[in-house]
């Protein structure tokens, strides 16, 4: 008997890693764009695009790592549609977060606001100043990163039925601490 | 001859009239001039414009000393393309709008830099504070317009311009770059010699 395969370390750290920075700069984007104009408003505006640029630097390293590191193989008992579902949700879920950043960049130069991140490194400024333009861009990062939530609801979902209904191993190829299942092995 | 001595005469005062007299007034083109600020909200540069000013310009390259200018900002024009902003700006912490409506700068001396470069410097009010600014510039001259480009730098919260919370400068920067690009008509009566 053979123990299942997980991820890679790398792969397992950026998943964990750019969940956290999402939601983070998601929760902190709910929480700050009604409030009062203030300091701190301007503030949290800032760490929230230092968030956003954070994911979108991590999100091209991780789908570079993807590329060139085969993930764990599945289980013999996961079904064929499993794995084609699977494999669309993950290139819309990798795609996702590489274009909501970018959204969010492209909203910020057309409201002629430039993004310097870490108030240290100004970024090139993607589009001139256009307001009707910015209004639209704002929609769409809006809308994108709704969208991104009821995906990952989807996902997380997903992965918990396989962890405790279906109880094999998919969810564990992702968990840095708790070992694979033993037993239901079996490559595909 | 009587007559003529007094046309003479008449002449002479005249001339003298003449010299002492400032370089003409010069017209300002409104729709090609702007007057906007840079300032920094966590390193962050913004730019934002003064829509409505009046400005009274008498220059003559050629006797930078003599010139004249005096500008009249009403602050509650200023536009950062963000309503919320706007009315945060011109409300007491900031601007005060409603009982400092105007930035004034009157220019007390304007001195030649050399290769079309002039500094222009002299009181700006803001808010019922004054300072001295002094201002680089360049001149230049263009299809039937003469064209004013400088920037200078001010420290707002020497006119109390951001109190309360805003008197933080970690957000938002006490150094604040005041731009102008100011077109008038060409050619006044000294300069076309």
């Amino acid at each position: 008997m053979r123990i299942a395969e997980r991820y890679t370390g790398t792969a397992i750290g950026l998943h964990w890693l750019i969940f956290a920075l999402i939601a983070a700069g998601f929760a902190l984007a709910v929480y700050m764009v009604d409030l009062p104009l203030s300091p701190l408003k301007l503030k949290y505006f800032a760490w929230h695009k230092w968030l956003g640029v954070t994911v979108f630097a991590l999100a091209l390293v991780r789908i570079g790592w993807r590329l060139t590191h085969r993930p764990p193989p599945h289980e013999a008992a996961i079904a064929r549609w499993q794995r084609s579902a699977e494999g669309a949700m993950h290139v819309v879920l990798y795609a996702m977060i590489v274009v909501i950043p970018l959204t969010g960049w492209l909203y910020s130069s057309a409201a002629g606001v430039p993004t310097v991140y870490l108030s240290v490194m100004r970024l090139p400024d993607l589009l001139v100043k256009d307001y009707a333009l910015a209004e639209l861009l704002k929609a769409v990062h809006v809308t994108f990163n709704y969208m991104l939530l009821v995906l990952v609801v989807i996902h997380s979902a997903a992965a918990l039925q396989h962890h405790f209904i279906a109880r094999d191993n998919v969810f564990r190829r992702m968990l840095p601490c708790i070992k694979p299942r033993r037993g239901n092995t079996g490559n595909a | 001859m009587r007559s003529l001595n007094l046309v003479l005469k008449l002449l002479a005062a005249a001339a003298i009239v003449l010299c002492a007299l400032p370089v003409a007034a010069q017209s300002v083109l409104y729709d090609k001039s702007r007057i906007t600020c840079v300032s920094r909200q966590m390193n962050v540069p913004v730019e934002a414009r003064f829509m409505k000013f009046s400005a009274q310009i008498a220059f003559d390259p050629a006797q930078p000393a003599k010139g004249k200018a005096r500008m009249d900002i009403d602050l509650a024009s200023f536009d950062i393309d963000n309503a919320e902003v706007n009315d945060e700006a011109i409300g007491k912490q900031w601007f005060d709008a409603r009982n400092y409506p105007t930035a004034t700068f009157v220019a007390a001396v304007i001195k030649p830099l050399g290769s079309g470069r002039f500094e222009v410097r002299g009181p700006l009010t803001i808010k019922g504070r004054t300072h001295e600014v002094s201002a680089p510039f360049t001149y230049k001259e263009e299809a039937g317009a003469a064209i004013f480009d400088g920037a200078f730098p001010i420290k707002r919260l020497q006119y109390n311009i951001g109190e309360g919370v805003w008197k933080d400068t970690d957000t938002v920067a006490d150094e604040v770059q005041i731009k102008f690009h100011i077109v008038v008509t060409a050619g006044t009566p000294a300069a076309k010699k």
